[in-house]
């Protein structure tokens, strides 16, 4: 069994761990001598003022009170917590790379080329016809694609009658929210008894008012959508679009593609599937690929290929802009870098291995694992245990859980994505982990975790009586 | 010659592909062949691709023709690729600028604990995000006097976005509409149309004068139907607004958010938002930590108390753990879309957490003295550009009568696109301002360039 003692930094004189930079230091500073005329300035500004050195001390500390991929398995599930390769960084780093987005076009044929390649390879991978990488996460992907769709409707005067947009139970929150901003109602699905969507239900539920039907598949249960010719077939009778959630398509590199499987519209999860970092919340990146003939309707401006000259051009019937430049160009260059890497046998190994893992796991862990067969995920069942506790037992042995409660067709759910990065060993530890908490007693787990930086934390009170800053904490 | 090592034929070729050294699998799955038929041994398959249940007709080849290269090759092909970027000059601006980055802000950022770490959905292992976000919050709260600060958006359009969605929802106006400056950038309100396109809302443009609010001309626009009214200090123009007390006051009793558009350098020295009546504040946060790279930057985004369950996006706040101490963690977490779905505030989930951490650590080794120093020189700069550029003949600058903040515009006699395309020739880049005016942005990271950029100004006007 493994074990992890976290770094934990605090001072006495502090209620805290690290202090704020602003207990360490406040200090008030009231501009002189300003070019503006005083009616024109603030009266001054009070932040904390510390030297270099202290502050390296301060985020190297802080640094160490945190759990990052390159710390341990980081099996969250539907979040694709796999390795992020050191060189993209290196890649991104350089002057090259760091342009204004207003230059000319002819002065940025560097970064449009780049642009172009990936819009290229993702084509490719999913299948699509067009692809434009603007949307800056797979949320705001979600919004372009349903715009897409939106637009498509209009053009063909059904606008107004396509009001409803069809998510299964089982979907992740951003597609309800995603689709309520673009102005529809949602229709939610209920899942088959086998975890996938029910046709019945499904053909029940579409109709001249359909306006799309956005899936995941694999779906959040890690189950392949088996009857997605025939779910295709129903959604494009009644004149609506298939979306396609990209936050599974690790598990089907180069195995299937969503443009094959009937999809209209679909976003990737770059910080997923590509490996790009995921920041400790983001930047990521939710480029979108639309099939023929709905080039016409994406975000401006898309980058086209003249002779050996990359411009910049406005598709015809364009839904306008999602972002105010071109996207999170940063994660999109370290995106390029890793598939370019990769190349056709590295992403078929990819997906190959980020199954194999999932299977692997779910085989080493003694809790009930409901549904199958499942790719790159599963979701077990914390069964008598409340699926969050179980979550924080896990902590002290030097993994971090998986994603809890989600999907609600599991009880006590614990979706566990272990991604193909992890080796045997360390699945082996993993799956130790899972069992160490699955056997024990009920006061362990309430005392758990004893080993992080910080106790079991109080959620209640934090929402209660929020305390959003330094400011309000002496409030 | 005495050779003891005759050369063999084989072996010694030069391999210059760029496939060369590129694995036959991924580089990045530790599995060897014995590990492999372990693991399917222990689940019972004979084959991986047993593994995949995917009906016959939807399944694909895997060949995509994207052919596979060592580390060294793919950087040696990007670099080579990005070398293809022009080298000029900058002086662009107009909502993406560039300050010099410390090499602290990457040091640290790069620490793989917080680069690899995700949304801190286990808070007990994640203080150290958590306190930076919380920190950055604080930092945003202090500079924007707001009372509430969140701890990303996507990008400065995205937050002019979410800031109108949430006037819909906690205004009662009488109808929908979104007043905005003649100024605003063409990009940011193509973004803002596209998140006022779901709840129906109704952009408005209001004409300004000098390059900045006219306070007669606003309450003329101003109905009981407008639920927003945006500005930007300073303005994409470079524009200092001298008019933010009146626009307060014009709003003060109205069911008419002010919704204030800036960046954290400027906000360091100019006027402080919540004295003169705004409501919200937007802009962009990436001025501190980012270079230019391209329009990515962070979406600020903060607000009056009343309105802290309507915010969009993550928040992070203090709380206890079992032993007593501080600690932090996510909170509020009933306005997101992984719990309200359809009834969720935004949609944004994965955010820019990252970017908020590298302007933390940049504005923390600036500190206040360092902050407002800067921006007093962004004050500086462009008036001494612009003077002396007005002193060549055909050039008139700045073309607004106003103090400028980082950048101004510029009247050309002649044609400014040919203008700005012979300074490109000639290793500048600066921005073509419709038929007869150019925009050009002075920050301490071109300023030593201005000499050069002038004389070759004089040499193009002549
Ligand atoms: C299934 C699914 N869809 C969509 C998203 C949203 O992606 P992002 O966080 O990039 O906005 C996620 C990410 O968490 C997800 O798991």
């Amino acid at each position: 069994m493994q074990r992890h003692r976290q770094a934990k930094w605090d001072e006495t004189e502090s209620d805290g761990h690290e202090p704020l930079l602003a207990e360490k230091d406040l200090t008030r500073h009231e501009p002189s001598d300003t070019y503006l005329p005083d009616d024109l300035t603030r009266d001054g500004v009070e932040l904390p003022s510390i030297s270099e050195p202290e502050l390296v001390r301060h985020y190297t500390r802080l640094s160490q009170m945190n759990y990052g991929i390159d710390s341990g398995p980081y099996p969250l599930g539907s979040c694709t917590m796999k390795y992020n390769p050191k060189f993209t960084e290196d890649i991104a780093g350089q002057p090259a790379a760091a342009v204004h987005p207003d230059r000319d076009p002819e002065l940025a044929q560097g970064t449009l080329q780049v642009y172009h390649e990936l819009q290229d390879y993702l084509s490719r991978i999913g299948g699509m016809s067009a692809v434009t990488l603007q949307p800056p996460a797979g949320a705001a992907g979600e919004l372009t694609g349903i715009l897409v769709a939106k637009a498509y409707h209009e053009h063909n005067d059904e606008g107004d009658q396509r009001e409803e947009i069809l998510v299964p139970a089982s979907a992740h929150g951003t597609n309800f929210a995603s689709a309520a901003m673009a102005g529809y109602d949602i229709v939610e699905l209920p899942a088959d008894d086998d975890g996938r969507v029910d046709l019945d239900a499904l053909s029940e539920a579409v109709g001249d008012s359909t306006a799309a039907l956005m899936l995941t598949n694999p779906n959040t249960l890690g189950l392949f959508e088996r009857d997605i010719e025939e779910i295709a077939t129903i959604v494009h009778d009644a004149g609506g679009l298939l979306y396609y959630d990209g936050a599974n398509l690790n598990a089907l590199l180069g195995r299937a593609r969503p443009g094959d499987m009937g999809f209209d519209v679909m976003h990737f999860n770059v910080h997923k599937t590509f490996a790009t970092p995921h920041g400790g919340g983001g930047p990521g990146a939710g480029p979108i690929g639309v099939r023929e003939g709905l080039e016409k309707f994406l975000p401006s401006p898309q980058v086209r290929v003249d002779g050996d000259e990359y411009t910049l051009v406005e598709p015809a019937e364009s839904i306008g802009k999602v972002h105010g430049s071109m996207g999170n160009w940063l994660v999109l260059l370290k995106t390029h870098a890793y598939i370019s890497r990769l190349g056709d046998e590295g992403l078929v190994d990819t997906s190959a291995k980020a199954v194999l893992n999932a299977n692997y796991l779910a085989e080493r862990i003694d809790l009930e694992v409901p549904f199958g067969p499942f790719h790159h995920e599963f979701v077990a069942s914390a069964g008598e245990t409340d699926a969050a506790d179980f979550a924080k037992a896990m902590l002290d042995n030097g993994v971090h859980p998986p994603t809890t409660k989600w999907p609600e067709i599991v009880d006590e759910a614990l979706m566990t994505e272990p991604t193909e990065a992890e080796s045997k060993r360390s699945l082996e530890r993993l799956a130790a982990a899972f069992n160490a908490v699955s056997e024990a007693d009920d006061d362990a787990i309430a005392a758990a975790p004893r080993m992080t930086a910080a106790k079991r934390i109080d959620q209640t009170t934090a929402a209660r009586d929020p305390k959003l800053s330094w400011q309000q904490l002496s409030d | 010659m005495n050779q003891t090592h005759p050369t063999r034929e084989t072996d010694l070729s030069f391999d210059e592909s760029d496939a060369a050294q590129a694995e036959s699998g991924s580089p990045f799955t530790p599995h060897d062949a014995e590990d492999v038929t372990e693991m399917l041994a222990a689940i019972g398959a004979d084959d991986v691709e047993e593994l995949f249940d995917v009906p016959e007709p939807v399944r694909y080849d895997g060949s995509f023709g994207i052919e596979g290269r060592s580390e060294r090759a793919v950087r040696r092909r990007l670099d080579r690729t990005l070398d293809a970027n022009a080298d000029v000059v900058e002086f662009l601006g107009r909502g993406h600028y560039s300050h010099y980055v410390p090499s602290v802000v990457d040091s640290l950022s790069l620490r793989s604990e917080f680069i690899t770490s995700y949304t801190q959905y286990q808070p007990e292992v994640s203080q150290g995000f958590l306190q930076v976000l919380f920190e950055f919050q604080s930092l945003v709260t202090e500079l924007t006097g707001m009372d509430v600060a969140n701890c990303s958006m996507y990008d400065a359009a995205t937050a002019l976005g979410e800031a109108a969605t949430l006037a819909d929802r906690v205004r009662a106006a009488d109808g929908s509409t979104i007043l905005v400056p003649d100024y605003l950038r063409a990009e940011r309100r193509a973004v803002l149309e596209n998140y006022a396109d779901g709840p129906g809302l109704e952009i408005r443009e209001f004409p300004t004068a000098n390059g900045m609010v006219d306070p007669d001309a606003l309450e003329s626009a101003l109905g009981e139907d407008v639920l927003l009214v945006y500005v930007e200090n300073p303005t994409t123009d470079g524009v200092i607004e001298e008019h933010l007390d009146e626009i307060g006051s014009i709003l003060e009793d109205r069911e008419t958010l002010f919704c204030l558009g800036s960046d954290l350098l400027a906000l360091s020295l100019l006027q402080n938002p919540a004295d003169v009546g705004a409501d919200v504040v937007v802009g962009n946060a990436g001025v501190l930590g980012l270079p230019n790279v391209y329009g990515m930057g962070i979406g600020l985004f903060a607000c009056r108390e009343e309105f802290l369950r309507q915010v969009p996006g993550r928040l992070v706040g203090a709380s206890e753990d079992a032993d007593g101490d501080r600690t932090y963690t996510l909170t509020l977490q009933t306005r997101e879309q992984h719990i309200r779905r359809e009834r969720a505030t935004s949609n944004i989930c994965s955010n820019q957490a990252w970017v908020a951490l590298r302007t933390a650590i940049h504005a923390a080794y600036l500190g206040p003295e360092g902050l407002t120093a800067l921006a007093d020189r962004c004050t500086r700069l462009p008036a001494r550009l612009a003077a002396e550029l007005d002193a060549i003949p055909g050039v008139s600058a700045p073309a607004n009568d106003a103090y400028h903040f980082r950048e101004f515009t510029a009247e050309i006699d002649g044609d400014a696109e040919a203008v700005v395309s012979e300074l490109a020739d000639r290793g500048f880049a600066v921005h073509r301002r419709g038929d007869d005016a150019i925009q050009v942005c002075v920050t301490e990271t071109n300023e030593e360039h201005a000499a050069e950029l002038l004389e070759t100004v004089r040499e193009v006007m002549a």
